[in-house]
């Protein structure tokens, strides 16, 4: 779905585009020269969750994230897209430290959330994981029951005293993640038997658990089919109004709909962040404008 | 000709059949318009060539070699007059061996009846009949194989589905092979154990605490009553496998956890393979190590604590059989263990669990059966292991469960009653196949009961 959807956009786009600057020579167009850590659009807000200013990722010797400088608000949903290798995971991965397991790889910058530096070394991880959760590519469930798996970080946390209110949290959770009923019947079963879709769900279930205020999500719907995607898109959609989500996705109509803000990021550069709207219908740069109708990526 | 040599002129026959299959092949599919209008590639046709060609010339030379003898020996012994032909199997083989050491030259034929010179050089003649003409049907069913092959490649034969097929039934034949062997090796333990037990009655044997293998020489002979109890051979067997477990299995698990989780790349690289270098020690180098070193040692540090410990000791044998087992444990189970995949790790990290909480929840879980599978080869190790325990815990075979006392192992009882001068059919050597039928049958129960327990304990993540 996601790919004829994007097809069908990019010609409506491509029209629109032909319109205004007829005649168009060449499809890919010169790449306009980005400037180090400049980015058009509106990256900083007030009173943000996170504060992300001067980013940089070396993995080994090379630079993957090139002096980024963004705000994310509380409880917003912003959507990171921009072709495959731009950095847009890495830079997700930098929110929650999950980049840390490389050995290679080193953050410079200062991050901070809610006004504290993430990567100070005297910094809790597992505090910090606690707060800003993670739901990845591929479901990744455990090979555990579906009770076990979201009962997981409130047992590492120790969230649940009694027998009684883990039930509670885990029946909380995976209402949130709308998938009670369906699974209400069987939360001793396997959670690897369950479809990808469910398993997706399964995941956010898991990862809202422990109460998070933040959760990364890193193109969770890439894996799943059109119906499991939309009722994932769905969830994000009710889970905006307790989260704040950050979101990396290939699907430019995911952003679309599920997002209030978009930062387009191109080869390491965040070369544009404003509202969903805005980008979509006239982005302010070039690149980006490219990027959405098509011409590249 | 001879065997050896037949053997690579078959093969070169192939090679060339190989090659004239190849060639024709790409001849044939010339009017055609190319290679891609052929059923198959020519290499299968190539192949098919060279199979046809080795396979059958194979079998018949495999049988002809095993046949041979057998036939050529009856033609003799039959062709003896009847004064001086065997009237027993013990007769025949006297003759026969007289005759082929005739033939050999190895003895004088004038120390031995006429007949049998007569007869050595009929088996001289045949010998030589049969080489020539087996080498001759050798080559001409090659050829034969090869040529018709040959001829059957036409761009309609499909060869490549007969080369799967004839590799199929090869590869099958390879997997049997194994099976075979433990299916004899099993069967002629059962023969043995089945006399022995006419001997020494089966319940003796199970449940009997005392183990002394002697049997009478003589009718008369006065002390030489026999015990064949064999409780106490198998706890000095599970009592040093246990103490060699409790050494391997948490330094195993443990280093192969480093290993595959907190060593950086490099230092994987360079301790890894250092560690596999103790399963590459030789035993009997371990056991020096124990009866010389850790032995006395145990023995000291015991009478320091006021305990009594002999010079040998079950507990000096299974320290340093545990030592020896541990690259079993850890590299079996860090493969395993890496093999988890890195989205469970991430996934539980995510959640904010530490290294050791993911490493305790997610991956051993996961990664179990592996891990079982490594423990259950080095448990095995440890039940099958001889040396160092002959030359560590000794030879008593004491009924005990004091670690600090002389045990003696199942294995190391099979090496001293057939090691030695003693008569075939005796309680006492036969009690060794019952031994180690007993062995065989305890592991493999080890075996499936732990395969029971993987079973229902894993978590299966794919």
């Amino acid at each position: 779905m996601n790919t004829m959807n994007t097809t069908a956009t990019r010609d409506v786009a491509v029209e629109e585009q032909e319109q205004k600057t007829q005649p168009v020579e060449d499809p890919r167009p010169e790449q306009a020269e980005l400037e180090e850590g400049k980015t058009v659009g509106v990256p900083y807000v007030d009173d943000p969750k996170f504060r992300l200013r001067d980013v940089e990722v070396f993995y080994g010797e090379s630079r993957a994230i090139k002096k980024i400088s963004l705000d994310i608000a509380k409880n917003e949903v912003i959507a990171f897209i921009g072709p495959s290798g731009c950095g847009k995971s890495t830079f997700l991965r930098c929110l929650n430290r999950m980049n840390d397991s490389i050995d290679i790889c080193s953050v410079k910058g200062s991050l901070e959330l809610d006004g504290d530096d993430i990567y100070n070394s005297k910094r809790d991880v597992v505090e910090l994981r606690a707060r800003v959760g993670m739901v990845f590519q591929k479901p990744n469930p455990f090979p555990k029951s579906i009770y076990d798996n979201v009962a997981y970080g409130p047992r590492i946390h120790g969230l649940a005293n009694r027998k009684s209110d883990l039930d509670e949290i885990v029946e909380n959770s995976l209402r949130k993640a709308g998938l009670w009923d369906e699974v209400k019947d069987r939360l001793d079963a396997t959670a690897t038997g369950m479809s990808g879709g469910q398993q997706q769900r399964l995941c956010i279930a898991r990862a809202i658990a422990v109460s998070p205020e933040v959760v990364l999500m890193d193109e969770p719907c890439s894996a799943l089919d059109p119906i499991a995607t939309a009722k994932v898109e769905e969830l994000i959609a009710e889970l905006s109004e307790s989260y704040t989500i950050v979101i990396v996705t290939h699907s430019m109509q995911q952003a679309a709909r599920v997002s209030h803000r978009t930062a387009y990021f191109h080869l390491g550069h965040l070369v544009e962040v404003n509202d969903t709207n805005k980008v979509f219908t006239s982005p302010e740069h070039e690149m980006t404008e490219s990027y959405i109708t098509g011409r590249f990526g | 000709m001879h065997t050896a040599n037949l053997l690579p002129l078959v093969l070169v026959i192939a090679v060339v059949a190989y090659m004239l299959a190849f060639m024709r092949s790409r001849t044939v599919a010339e009017p055609f318009g190319g290679i891609r209008n052929l059923k198959a590639l020519p290499f299968y046709y190539a192949a098919r060539a060279a199979l046809w060609c080795a396979i059958p010339a194979l079998i018949l030379l495999g049988a002809w070699t095993a046949f041979e003898g057998k036939v050529i020996q009856n033609v003799v012994v039959s062709s003896l007059p009847a004064d001086v032909a065997p009237k027993s199997e013990g007769e025949a083989s006297l003759v026969l061996s007289q005759i082929s050491n005739v033939a050999a030259g190895k003895l004088d034929p004038n120390f031995v009846p006429k007949p049998v010179v007569g007869a050595a050089d009929l088996l001289e003649n045949l010998r030589d009949r049969s080489s020539n003409f087996k080498t001759m049907l050798v080559i001409l069913i090659a050829v034969l194989g090869g040529g018709f092959a040959w001829s059957r490649v036409q761009p309609h034969i499909n060869a490549r589905e007969n080369v799967e097929r004839t590799l199929r039934w090869i590869f099958f034949i390879c997997a049997g092979v194994a099976i075979l062997t433990t299916v004899g090796i099993v069967f002629s333990v059962i023969f043995e154990t089945v006399r022995f037990f006419g001997k020494v009655p089966i319940t003796e044997f199970l449940f009997g605490t005392t183990w002394s293998p002697q049997t009478a020489l003589r009718a008369d002979q006065v002390g030489s009553e026999g015990a064949f109890g064999v409780i106490p051979l198998f706890t000095g067997t599970l009592l040093i496998s246990f103490i060699a477990l409790v050494v391997s299995v948490p330094v195993g698990l443990m280093s192969a956890v480093y290993l595959s989780e907190y060593a950086s790349k490099r230092g994987r690289a360079i301790l890894k393979p250092l560690l596999e270098m103790l399963a590459g020690v030789p035993t009997v180098v371990y056991g020096f190590f124990a009866a010389l070193t850790v032995a006395p040692f145990i023995s000291d540090l015991a009478d320091i604590i006021g305990l009594e410990a002999s010079a040998q000791s079950a507990l000096a044998a299974g320290l340093v059989m545990g030592v020896m087992i541990i690259p079993f444990v850890s590299s079996l189970s860090d493969d395993v263990i890496n093999a988890v995949p890195q989205t469970l790790r991430d996934g539980s990290l995510a959640l904010g669990a530490t290294q050791s909480e993911t490493m305790k929840n997610v991956i051993f879980p996961a990664a179990l059966p592996g891990i079982m599978g490594g423990i259950l080869l080095a448990a095995s190790r440890a039940i099958g292991e001889t040396m160092i325990v002959v030359m560590a815990a000794g030879l008593a075979a004491n009924l005990t469960a004091n670690p600090l006392s002389s045990v003696t192992t199942v294995t190391v009882q099979i090496v001293t009653l057939l090691t030695g001068d003693q008569e075939f059919d005796s309680a006492k050597t036969l009690s060794a196949f019952a031994l180690g039928m007993m062995l065989f049958i305890v592991t493999l129960a080890l075996n499936i009961v732990a395969l029971k327990i993987v079973r229902k304990y894993r978590e299966q993540y794919d």
